[in-house]
């Protein structure tokens, strides 16, 4: 009973049980909006959506699938990264999904046009990333700009720069409005799998880059916690007024953070376009869901990254489950719904937090004067 | 069933992790008295106003009104039974007018339209009957610190409270204020309102309370008629010892020049004047030096010129032998410790731990960070709780307790032990007492003398015309940003003091 009790008021396992309401909540809504639309698929879809990959009918198929869905699981986690490390930092990178393009644009200019090896295609996109970063983090730091709004902004610009860089005849066809398949062009430009592929039936976008985005979070977790540079950055987040007070660079932590946060979305396109998994459409004219889908990781992990190991693998999941249900009865926007349903409920997490050291405290109170009162009956005994 | 008193709280209990705020507390408010509350620093006094607040809920014990007894949740509650509070740290609305701010959320509305002229009728009413000037139509953030608390004082009024909390409301006033509020203060009683009213200075609580009650960590120590007593008596029931009020010294012995100031000139960032105005002085090892003055005299941005936390305009800063006009701010800290004004903005990360805010200024040396860069937790903690031992910081939780849960005077004695325990030649004290009980402040004049005797030298600002007696050694005042006079506190006397503060008398110019 003790333990139960104090197993509760345990920050991380609140942290998990608020999370896991956001997502039954999200999940029962969405199953609502199902049952509006067509009852009799509702159940079926929800499983769908959840299952995924269970659903294929063989087991090298249901392989398969689950490595498409991790292949897509590691970009997706380095966006919630780099949001959730500025966030800790208390800055919302809203930009990642701008770093996120510049990082495909540097690194599948290398790659395409200037046959580099991957990792050195990897490199620059995390420059290129965190390049945009640092404008974001200049602008903040020395001109006040708010993050948000310059992050949205650089989002524009550097959608049509990419689109741009990418159009030249160096690495597109002029037929196709997407670039050069990497795998014909360039192969030593392609992240190597080093085996990880034969786990997965095959399936040759299953890359280093999975494990290397779990160790990322790992390292972002060990720097925030654990180190002297986490703690100037924290407090720089947490105070500008006493990091300065104290000393630390703070307009550069500001810089740096969003650097930092910047290269780790550039990073992250790189997980995805150098897997060779898909090519960048230089027509795309909205800017990539990815950063924005990171914001949704990054809470739903409930702000710590290893939390967002797991949310990233969730939403990947379901967006990917999305695409199977039967889409001669729901639209094939229903899986976006779902996911935003839970992102919504996501916003609640404080609120739910709150709720349940209500519901500790009330319990405590009447546990009390339970004993109070049996011990007063005891002494009229 | 007729009772005199206006607010009862029986029994009061309220725990916060680690600690019991409250143990047992009953305190009785006259109706038509001022009544004072008194404790060291963290003994509950302001935990024991939010409850009366409605901001926290007791445990155990009952609240009664006028004999019969009340709940109250939250601060609506509060205000509809009349209860009104003046926070320690105000709670305005910056960017919206005195008018605006007092009658946020009790607006009278016509047709969903503001009806502004009644209310400015109701409340220079309040103000002229009072004596609470206040202009209605000045943005909060243009105004003293004074007038914002004039303007909480007429929110309280404006609702129709009975029952007036005034949580350490003269902390922050300069000396002329703190005697308009007692006047103040003593004119609401007269009106029939009970005044509940917490301070540290007991000559405050001598002039205006009828009683005060006193609390020693969390329990409750007895309530006693003013008239009946002293400040020796009050300290003692409150510290549970005989408290020094003033801290003997044997006369200093400065040696060599360790700060040295040469024309500065600092920006202000209110108006276009400059702050601080072709300032020169030194200060030696082993004396303490007091800048004194008024508030807003430019006393802050000297502070800031000296520490690095503004650029100067012009001048030269010299410290043990080095220039360091334009060093970055650890450079700085190499040779001196800074007890900043503020202790939310500057002092303190209130969202971090007590033990990572005690080595704030020394978190990068090697006895806290290995070479690879990683924090070394264990030696993090132990050395927090040393300081905490040492300097009697008293916290919930210890090392680990959140500073901003910590009480307001328990977060002013981290920052002192820290600064005081670190490598330093300069210390840079200002406003080191704001906040702190009188067995504290003995503690940390003690701190201040004992430095100066080991040969460090100290520059003390302070607006407590007591503490600029008792301390210094040599005292400058500063009027205008300008030093316009250097007196000798044995020589000196608090009414000449105040005539070179307000800029009536002015050394070198009467001749
Ligand atoms: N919100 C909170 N959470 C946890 N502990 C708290 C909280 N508020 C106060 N405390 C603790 O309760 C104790 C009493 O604090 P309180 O602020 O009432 O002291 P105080 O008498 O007003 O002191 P001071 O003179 O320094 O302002 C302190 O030890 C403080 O650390
Ligand atoms: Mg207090």
């Amino acid at each position: 009973m003790n333990e139960k009790k104090s197993l509760l008021k345990n920050p991380s396992v609140q942290a998990i049980l608020t999370s896991l309401l956001c997502v039954v909540l999200g999940l029962f809504i969405g199953y609502i909006v199902l049952l509006i639309i067509n009852p009799s698929g509702a159940g079926k879809a929800i499983q769908t959506i959840l299952m995924n990959f269970m659903m294929r009918s063989s087991p090298a198929a249901r392989l398969k699938a689950l490595g498409n869905t991790l292949a897509k699981t590691a970009p997706l986690l380095m966006c919630a990264l780099s949001i959730c490390f500025c966030y800790k930092v208390g800055l919302f990178n809203i930009g990642a999904a701008g770093q996120y393009e510049m990082g495909a644009c540097l690194g599948l200019y290398a790659a395409i046009a200037l046959k580099m090896p991957w990792y050195v295609c990897l490199i620059l996109a995390a420059i290129g990333g965190a390049l945009l970063g640092a404008i974001t983090g200049f602008l903040k730091a020395y001109r006040n700009v708010n993050e948000v709004i310059s992050g949205i902004m650089l989002n524009w610009i550097a959608l049509y720069v990419t689109n741009t860089i990418l159009s030249g005849e160096k690495t597109k066809d002029i037929a196709s409005p997407y670039t050069l398949k990497l795998s014909s062009v360039n192969k030593g430009g392609l992240i190597p799998s080093f085996g990880l592929d034969k786990l997965f039936s095959n399936n040759s976008t299953v890359t280093i880059a999975i494990p290397f985005a779990v160790v990322a979070a790992i390292i972002i977790w060990i720097i925030l916690s654990k180190t002297k540079f986490g703690y100037e950055l924290k407090a720089t987040g947490y105070n500008k007024q006493a990091a300065k007070y104290a000393g630390m660079r703070e307009n550069r932590n500001i810089i740096v953070t969003l650097a930092i946060g910047g290269a780790l979305a550039g990073i992250g396109a790189a997980f995805l376009f150098l897997t060779g998994y898909q090519e960048w459409s230089v027509t795309q004219s909205s800017v990539p869901s990815m950063g924005f889908n990171g914001i949704a990781a990054t809470f739903l992990g409930g702000l710590h990254p290893l939390g967002t190991i797991l949310s990233s693998f969730f939403i990947q999941n379901i967006t990917d489950g999305g695409a199977l249900i039967d889409k001669s009865i729901y639209p094939s926007q229903i899986s976006d719904l779902i996911s935003a349903l839970i992102i919504y409920f996501c916003g609640f997490v404080l609120f739910f937090k709150l709720q349940i050291n209500k519901f500790i405290a009330k319990k405590e109170e009447r546990n009390k004067a339970k004993e109070i009162m049996a011990a007063e009956g005891g002494d009229k005994k | 069933m007729d009772t005199p008193y206006a607010i009862e709280m029986l029994n009061i209990t309220k725990r916060f992790p680690g600690i019991i705020a409250n143990d047992n507390v009953t305190i009785q408010l006259k109706k038509g008295e001022i009544h004072a509350l008194l404790g060291e620093n963290g003994a509950g006094k302001s935990t024991l106003m939010s409850v009366l607040f409605g901001l926290y809920q007791a445990e155990e014990g009952i609240i009664k009104k006028d004999g019969k007894e009340v709940k109250i949740k939250d601060p609506n509650d509060a205000n509809d039974l009349g209860i009104g509070m003046v926070h320690q740290h105000f709670k305005l609305v910056q960017c919206f007018t005195v008018l605006q701010n007092i009658i946020l959320g009790v607006e009278t509305t016509k047709n969903g339209i503001l009806q502004m002229d009644e209310a400015r009728k109701k409340v220079m009413d309040l103000s002229d009957r009072y004596g609470l000037s206040v202009d209605p139509d000045a943005l909060i953030e243009d105004i003293t610190v004074g007038m914002q608390q004039r303007t909480e004082i007429l929110k309280m009024l404006y609702r129709d409270n009975e029952i007036l909390i005034f949580d350490e409301p003269t902390a922050v006033l300069t000396p002329q204020e703190i005697k308009e509020l007692m006047q103040i203060m003593k004119n609401l009683a007269a009106e029939g309102k009970s005044i509940l009213f917490i301070s540290h200075k007991l000559n405050e609580i001598m002039e205006v309370a009828d009683r005060v009650t006193v609390l020693r960590r969390g329990k409750y120590v007895g309530t006693v008629d003013v008239k009946g007593t002293t400040q020796e008596e009050l300290s003692r029931m409150m510290v549970g010892r005989d408290v020094q009020l003033v801290v003997e010294k044997e006369p200093s012995h400065p040696k060599d020049v360790v700060l040295k100031i040469e024309n500065m000139t600092v920006a202000s960032k209110v108006h276009n004047n400059n702050a601080v105005k072709n300032v020169s002085l030194e200060v030696r090892s082993g004396e303490i030096v007091c800048i004194a003055g008024i508030d807003g005299n430019g006393q802050t941005e000297f502070v800031y010129g000296v520490t690095g936390l503004e650029p100067l305009v012009s001048g030269k800063i010299t410290l043990c032998g080095q220039d360091i006009t334009n060093a970055p701010i650890r450079e700085r800290y190499k040779e001196m410790s800074h007890i900043p004004e503020d202790r939310h903005k500057h002092g303190l990360v209130l969202d971090y731990p007590l033990e990572y805010n005690m080595v704030l200024q020394r978190y990068f040396e090697p006895d806290f960070t290995s070479k690879s860069g990683f924090l070394k937790k264990k030696e993090i903690r132990g050395y927090s709780g040393k300081l905490e031992q040492d300097f009697d910081v008293r916290s919930g939780q210890g090392s680990v307790t959140i500073a901003r849960s910590m009480s307001g005077g328990n977060q002013q004695k981290a920052i002192i032990a820290r600064e005081l325990d670190k490598e330093h030649t300069l210390l840079v004290a200002v406003q080191p007492t704001r906040g702190l009980d009188v067995g504290a402040i003995e503690g940390v004049h003690r701190h201040l003398i004992e430095e100066r005797d080991n040969g460090k030298a100290v520059l003390l600002v302070s607006l407590e015309l007591e503490e600029v007696m008792n301390v210094s050694d040599r005292i400058l005042v500063m009027y205008e940003g300008e030093i316009v006079a250097e007196l000798d506190p044995k020589e000196t006397t608090v009414e000449e003091l105040g005539l070179y503060m307000s800029g009536a008398k002015r050394q070198g110019k009467e001749a």
